[in-house]
């Protein structure tokens, strides 16, 4: 197999096996729109790193930090409704990314790339943003697993209980923007929160505990990075997209398939 | 001279929504071993103030005194789990920091709901879910128990049962009880105090003493008042949810 297989493979392992969990509180949460809203913050992101010189991967993620801490602040101020404040943060920071990008004059940038992902073109160095990232994502929600389940269900039992619920909620949000920050190279902004939440959805159907379908969630996650890749390779279609199709076929055969509800 | 053990004390309490004054100087104590109920018309503030209880809500001005090492075992008025979200009463009663199943089993029996460990959260009906509720609450083992309509969605006869179950619970672990209840005459029967109010205290004492009263005539009108008398003169047995008679004290037993 060729060497950017093989790196494309990693990469694409790393990320869904981290966003199979992350992306079950995602879809238990009803984060969908948040997710995405912090992809299109991302292009923001990539654009201050060139303007600045700074590393993209720490501008990325600083951008989704900041963009996330923005929200929670103007959310509580009940200005507008949340999906619609959601709504211009999303276009405002993907649009204000474009323009950017458009005026630094000599950098030429595969808009390309960001917006649908070059998962053939990972590099080593960007296999170490997502194992390290992947790694450090998967150590806290393993620490927090319990506390996050509680605010799952009720935000007010968990406080009574003695869980910092505003830390935890926080907590969940920064986890969600530095796996957008490295899913980025894998899928493009405009197809994380997919990654995030197909898989999550599809395993819904097999699982009758949380655990279950937060390790379904990471396999399923696997299986459609495997075949995309098969699909990209063999067809020269575009790596992400394909991945992307992959995850809905699951969701498709796994809820058509008849069967009794777990629980 | 203090002859009861508090657990929770509230000192003019106040509390202010905006230009609402939802809470007006509260005094208020939960006693051990006492079954304390708030009774009050939609809106007086009864969720307002068990919220205050718990600490979920910060008074505008006033104290809430609690125990050293006060555990409270909360059942919200309703809770909703989304459909998405996949979840068996046995992991649901995990999330309650316990993890041995014949604890778990204990507390479902305590509630008659031990048949229904391996269920999942989303097949089961309202009195089902409240008995899976009351046993989460108990199994964190608290010296207070908060319930906040603890019957709600359960028919007449699962009424008198569950608060036939919260008294015998009093009973067994001698833990203070605070419940929220808008049926009076149900829960007439199984409490030692009750709080009636509408934003203020109106009156409070117990039950006989209550239902006399002429604040609370005032507050639920002569009929809901006569009702409440009636309920005192009759009954020497309940009904559990088959339709079958169980009495007052007799031993309790679930096929």
């Amino acid at each position: 197999m060729a060497d950017f297989l093989i790196l494309a493979l990693l990469g694409g392992l790393g990320v869904a096996a981290i966003a199979g969990p992350l992306g079950s509180f995602v879809v238990w949460r009803r984060m969908a729109y948040f997710g995405d809203t912090l992809a299109h913050s991302a292009l923001l992101g990539v654009s201050l790193g060139f303007l600045f010189d700074i590393n993209l991967n720490v501008a990325v993620i600083a951008c989704c930090v900041i963009l996330a801490l923005t929200l929670v602040t103007l959310q509580r101020q009940h200005l507008v409704a949340t999906d619609t404040l959601l709504g211009i943060m999303a276009h405002s920071s993907l649009s204000l990314g474009l323009v950017a990008i458009a005026l630094i004059d000599d950098i030429r940038v595969d808009l390309m790339a960001y917006l649908f992902g070059d998962l053939l073109a990972v590099t080593p160095e960007d296999l170490y943003w997502i194992y390290g990232g992947g790694i450090l994502v998967a150590a806290l929600l393993y620490k927090l697993w319990e506390p996050l389940l509680a605010i799952t269900i009720n935000e007010e039992l968990a406080q009574v209980e003695g869980v910092r619920v505003t830390w935890v909620r926080l907590a969940l949000m920064l986890l969600i923007a530095v796996i957008i920050a490295v899913a980025m190279k894998i899928v493009g902004i405009m197809l994380i929160t997919s990654l995030l939440i197909i898989p999550a959805a599809a395993a819904r159907r097999l699982a009758s505990t949380p655990e279950q379908m937060a390790i379904g969630a990471a396999i399923l996650g696997c299986i459609a990075v495997i075949f995309g890749l098969g699909l990209s390779y063999q067809w020269d279609t575009p790596a992400g997209p394909s991945v992307v199709v992959v995850s809905m076929l699951e969701f498709l055969i796994l809820y058509s398939w008849p069967q009794r509800q777990l629980a | 001279m203090k002859s009861h053990h508090d657990l929770v004390r509230l000192e003019q309490v106040n509390l202010h929504f905006g230009r609402n004054h939802v809470l007006q100087n509260i005094d208020m104590a939960l006693h051990k071993g006492c079954i304390t109920t708030i009774i009050g018309p939609n809106g007086a503030g009864k969720t307002t103030l068990v919220k205050v209880v718990l600490g979920l809500t910060k008074p505008s001005t006033g104290n809430v005194w609690c125990e050293d090492g006060l555990r409270i075992g909360y059942m919200p008025q309703k809770l909703h789990i989304d459909r998405t979200f996949p979840l068996t009463v046995q992991r649901f009663l995990q999330t309650a920091q316990c993890k041995d199943k014949s604890l778990m089993l204990e507390a479902l029996s305590d509630v008659g709901a031990e048949t229904l460990l391996k269920e999942s959260i989303h097949g089961l009906s309202g009195g089902e879910m409240q008995r899976v509720l009351l046993a989460r609450a108990l199994l964190r083992n608290p010296n207070l128990l908060v319930l906040d309509e603890p019957v709600q969605g359960v028919d007449i006869n699962g009424q008198l049962e569950l608060y036939a179950l919260i008294a015998r619970i009093r009973d067994q672990r001698n833990c203070g009880v605070l419940m929220i209840s808008h049926d009076l005459h149900l829960v007439m029967s199984s409490t030692d105090h009750v709080i009636c109010m509408n934003h203020h205290i109106c009156c409070s004492g117990h039950p006989e003493q209550v239902s006399n009263d002429p604040s609370f005539v005032d507050l639920f009108g002569q009929r809901g008042a006569e009702q409440l008398a009636l309920y005192n003169h009759h009954h020497n047995h309940r009904h559990n949810t088959h339709g079958d008679v169980v009495h007052e004290h007799c031993e309790h037993d679930h096929g």
